[in-house]
């Protein structure tokens, strides 16, 4: 079993491990760390998928993704924490 | 030559900054004393000004490119001058054309009726940011030729949705687009893992380059991958195009929304996550499309119309009315799927995707035309509930006239456009020998007329005639316009559309 392929699929089951705790799971700091381990099972995927062998250098295209989608994921997460809170507060309610 | 594809983006995206530049200095929340009421109603005015012409100057540059589609064919351009595919392309065929054309006008329309609806405190400090950002979104989505680029904007207009529905900070506003986003991001999450597919295979992100790999891969008997990719990218974007039954979310974050911000989300940010479903069936992995894919969306496109136009008929208010109408009206865009996989290419099949087109733009203006006077009747009555409703007819007959209009394109009834396209869609079943989506619609069509007439049958009451046709120009005539568009202006003109896909086919500029 090569390299990439357990890099592609532990990303695999780490998105399948996320969806099922966001499914199952009713407080929103579990969800969202449940949505943020789907992400980094896409992330994981797109990394390995960056291997083209030991002689030459990753492709730079995939990493390039992943920061970005860590840059999004990282915004909605504050987001979906900034709403949290406002409900947590209870002075949400004029 | 100036870049008017880049200036759609730019524009808007510059006009949130601004705003927020001009917003600066109000007093902060629960501020009371007369000084501070004072000096936010100064800077609400100011943020109001700048906002507004930030948005007549998007408006400007997004009805440009839709003329110069429709003169001149498909726009391209590389940004930066870095081709592809090293490079991120960002393109307007027809589709993409129409979409900026209706966000243009329906922009206008919710922005000139903010200016009014905002009047009072700080809130439009808060909504014009949002509400540019959530236009430069919408932009970026219709015009990019990149799948990872559509997940980008896909984020970024679900980020700035859900922050302008919970704008009022109600407990209930906040929870629902709480789960709102929440949705959103497994949405996008699944179309990611989609993109990842797609790049393992091909190593390339570009929608023509895509298109033509995937072609080649499916002709070598070889389509396991794309087709499991677009799988996968669908049911992302079914969850945030509220496609039954996974509309759970839609009616309480619509209905508590303020009324410009239903406009919006409604009219325009479902029908994004649909326009890049059309997309990616029908231009990007087109080739990998099957059948029993097509009949699954038009069997879910189906239990939406029939099951969004039920609970459209038992909600108990107005907004909430308008929100399950939205899940049913989406429902009959996913009837068109079946068929236009079935049939080959050809006139009938062009007739079908300009029909499909028509249907979400005439939505698109009545929708927003409809939630708009929802907003006014709500703030008239104090609340939007249906059965109380009686005598609107005589305090706002303008709006009522508006609420008509709405429906009357909600129904399909000639001239409106949704009348032309359930037409063709009807004649495409037939001929295609699948009736059974014909008594949907048909089923669709008879309790869309039952939910309206309900409204409409309320808002007449036993007092006497009214004195004054409008009773508050700078709200009532965006929705009302917005509504007339839907049903004279698409309906009468509804060749336009048929023009536009001739001149830019789609697949050609992506």
């Amino acid at each position: 079993m090569s390299a990439p392929f357990l890099y592609g699929a532990a990303g695999i089951i780490l998105f399948a491990l996320g969806l099922w705790s966001l499914l199952v799971h009713g407080p929103l700091l579990r969800r969202l760390i449940a949505l943020n381990v789907m992400g980094g099972g896409v992330f994981h995927i797109l990394i390995a998928v960056a291997y083209r062998g030991d002689a030459q250098a990753p492709d730079p295209v995939p990493h390039a993704l992943v920061l970005t989608g860590i840059v999004v994921a990282v915004s909605a997460t504050a987001l979906a924490l900034a709403l949290g809170r406002r409900l947590d507060s209870g002075d949400g309610d004029d | 030559m100036i870049d008017w594809l880049a200036i759609t983006i730019m524009a808007p995206l510059l006009g949130a900054v601004a705003t927020v530049l001009a917003g600066s200095g109000a007093p902060l929340p629960g501020a009371e004393s007369e000084t501070d009421r004072e000096r936010a109603d100064r800077v609400s005015r100011r943020v109001h000004r700048v906002g507004l012409l930030a948005i007549l100057a998007s408006s400007a540059a997004m009805l440009v490119a839709t003329a110069l589609v429709w003169i001149d064919g498909p726009l391209r351009s590389e940004l930066g001058g870095w081709g592809v595919p090293l490079g991120i392309a960002i393109s307007a065929d027809g589709l993409s054309a129409a979409m900026l054309g209706m966000t243009a006008l329906v922009a206008l329309g919710i922005s000139l009726y903010a200016t009014g609806y905002f009047c009072r405190g700080t809130i439009s400090v808060h909504f014009w940011p949002l509400w540019l950002l959530l236009v430069t979104a919408l932009n970026g989505l219709f015009i990019a030729a990149d799948l990872f680029n559509l997940y980008v904007m896909l984020e970024l207009l679900g980020l700035a949705a859900a922050a302008l529905g919970a704008l009022t900070g109600s407990r209930e506003a906040v929870s629902a687009n709480l789960r709102y986003l929440l949705v959103g991001l497994l949405g996008s999450i699944i179309y990611l893992l989609g993109v990842a597919l797609i790049y393992t295979g091909y190593g390339e992100l570009d929608l023509g380059l895509v298109r033509a790999s995937v072609a080649a891969d499916v002709a070598a008997g070889d389509g396991m991958l794309p087709a499991s990719a677009l799988a996968l990218m669908t049911a992302g974007l079914a969850l945030k195009a509220a496609l039954f039954p996974m509309h759970f979310w839609l009616p309480p974050a619509h209905a508590n929304a303020p009324a410009p911000v239903s406009a919006a989300l409604s009219a325009l940010v479902v029908k994004a996550a649909f326009y890049l479903i059309v997309r990616l069936w029908l231009d990007g992995l087109a080739p990998a499309a099957t059948g029993a894919g097509a009949v699954l969306i038009g069997l879910l496109g189906a239990g939406a119309v029939l099951w969004g136009s039920w609970q459209a008929l038992r909600a108990a208010r107005l907004k909430l009315l308008a929100a399950y109408s939205t899940v049913a009206q989406i429902g009959y865009l996913c009837l068109f799927f079946p068929l236009l996989v079935e049939i080959p290419p050809g006139p009938l099949r062009e007739n079908l995707i300009a029909a499909l087109l028509l249907m979400a733009l005439t939505h698109g203006l009545a929708k927003a035309g409809l939630f708009l006077a929802a907003g006014l009747v709500q703030q008239s009555a104090g609340h939007d509930r249906i059965e109380e409703l009686g005598g609107t007819a005589q305090n706002l007959p303008a709006t009522t006239f508006t609420i008509a209009l709405a429906g009357t394109a909600l129904i399909g009834l000639p001239p409106s456009g949704s009348f032309v396209g359930k037409w063709v869609l009807m004649q495409g079943a037939i001929a295609e020998g699948q009736w059974w989506w014909v008594v949907v619609i048909a089923i669709g069509t008879l309790l869309a007329a039952a939910y309206v007439f309900r409204v409409l049958s309320r808002a007449f009451g036993l007092e006497p005639t009214p004195t004054r046709f409008v009773t508050e120009v700078r709200t009532e005539l965006p929705a009302f316009l917005l509504a007339l568009g839907a049903v004279a202006g698409l309906g009468l003109g509804s060749g336009l559309v048929w023009d536009l896909l001739a001149s830019a086919p789609m697949g050609q500029g992506g």
